[in-house]
């Protein structure tokens, strides 16, 4: 019990930025056409920021879920790696524990969740209390946007929440990457072949496409730059 | 209050393909592990998903047609730029992005 409740309070920066974040995914959604219920499902299920945002911004768009799904999907491929790098401070868990904490994995738990493990090293219930709490706090917020929406009435100024996401998003994962100016190729790529992409079939297929390019730039960069050894 | 059904099966869909790149490696990965090449073109991902969908909501808003002159979102998305790289922090680079594109528009 006391593990759980260590972990909620290491959760609080997480907490703070999902009331800020699951607030403006709230008022996106409102104005896309989701009811409560279908913002609480959302938040509660999918529980993934930028995915929300993907999924809220191409539904709008009138995006065939045959679209929708593989795009998310892309979206959260990110996860693998997350995944498999809490994956040895958590061996001694079993396995249907792993896959409950697992359900819970998003960028900001990560964070805190590997922050905590190089100094004491993880467990069960202290990993629970972090999940749970960072989960509660983005649907309360979600729940909370939408409720503010109507009173924003100006949601064309909230909806740029999204792309300011996403950009801020792109910084702190570019800040952290082994190879940064490989990476800058990488980013710089994928924006130039998204917009060429999107211009040229305008639909969800132009972000698959610019990151498969993408980080398939990436490898073949690093690769001539580092060898085939390092 | 209402819940359609084609929005759930979406939901659900989602969902699904979002669990499995979560669970996966975290329960299977203490046994198997991926090869180098894998990880090193995996760990680019996130990065071209995020250049792609901000380089298309900024410059191309409808979906349609690409806007350059007159586009507040382009001087607004350079402000959360900044902020991240000075702060590292998610929410106050959302806030001033948000901040600047009200104050332009």
């Amino acid at each position: 019990v006391s593990a759980f409740w260590g972990g909620v309070r290491a959760s609080l920066p997480v907490v703070l930025g999902y009331l800020g974040i699951g607030l403006a995914a709230g008022v996106v959604e409102r104005a896309a056409g989701l009811s409560y219920a279908e913002i609480l499902l959302l938040s509660t299920v999918l529980y993934a920021g930028s995915a929300q945002f993907v999924l809220t911004s191409l539904l709008a768009l009138g995006a065939p879920a045959s679209a929708i799904v593989p795009t998310v999907f892309l979206v959260n491929l990110r996860h693998l790696l997350l995944s498999a790098a809490l994956a040895p401070a958590l061996r001694g868990v079993p396995a249907w524990k792993n896959a409950l904490l697992g359900l819970q994995l998003t960028d900001e738990t990560f964070v805190v969740a590997s922050g905590h493990s190089a100094s004491k090293g993880l467990r069960f219930g202290w990993m629970a209390g972090l999940n749970l709490s960072a989960w509660t706090a983005w649907a309360a917020a979600n729940v909370a946007g939408a409720a503010l929406s109507g009173l924003a009435g100006e949601t064309r100024v909230l909806g740029f929440a999204l792309p300011a996401m996403f950009a801020a998003l792109l910084v702190l994962q570019l800040r952290i990457h082994r190879h940064f100016r490989t990476a800058l190729a990488v980013a710089a790529l994928a924006a130039a072949a998204g917009v060429a992409a999107q211009l040229a079939v305008a639909g969800p297929w132009a972000v698959v496409a610019a990151t498969v390019l993408g980080a398939s730039l990436g490898l073949l960069l690093q690769s001539c730059t580092s060898g085939p050894n390092s | 209050m209402h819940i359609r059904p084609e929005f759930l099966a979406l939901v659900l869909a989602c969902a699904l393909v979002t669990a499995l790149p979560r669970v996966l490696p975290l329960v299977v990965l203490s046994r198997f592990a991926l090869p180098r090449w894998l990880l090193d073109w995996l760990s680019y991902v996130p990065i071209a998903v995020l250049a792609a969908l901000t380089a298309i909501e900024v410059l191309v808003p409808g979906g349609q047609a690409l806007v350059i002159r007159g586009n507040v979102a382009i001087p607004a998305v350079a402000a959360a730029f900044a902020v991240a790289a000075a702060t590292r922090s998610l929410l106050l680079a959302v806030l001033c992005g948000v901040a600047a594109f009200w104050l332009l528009s």
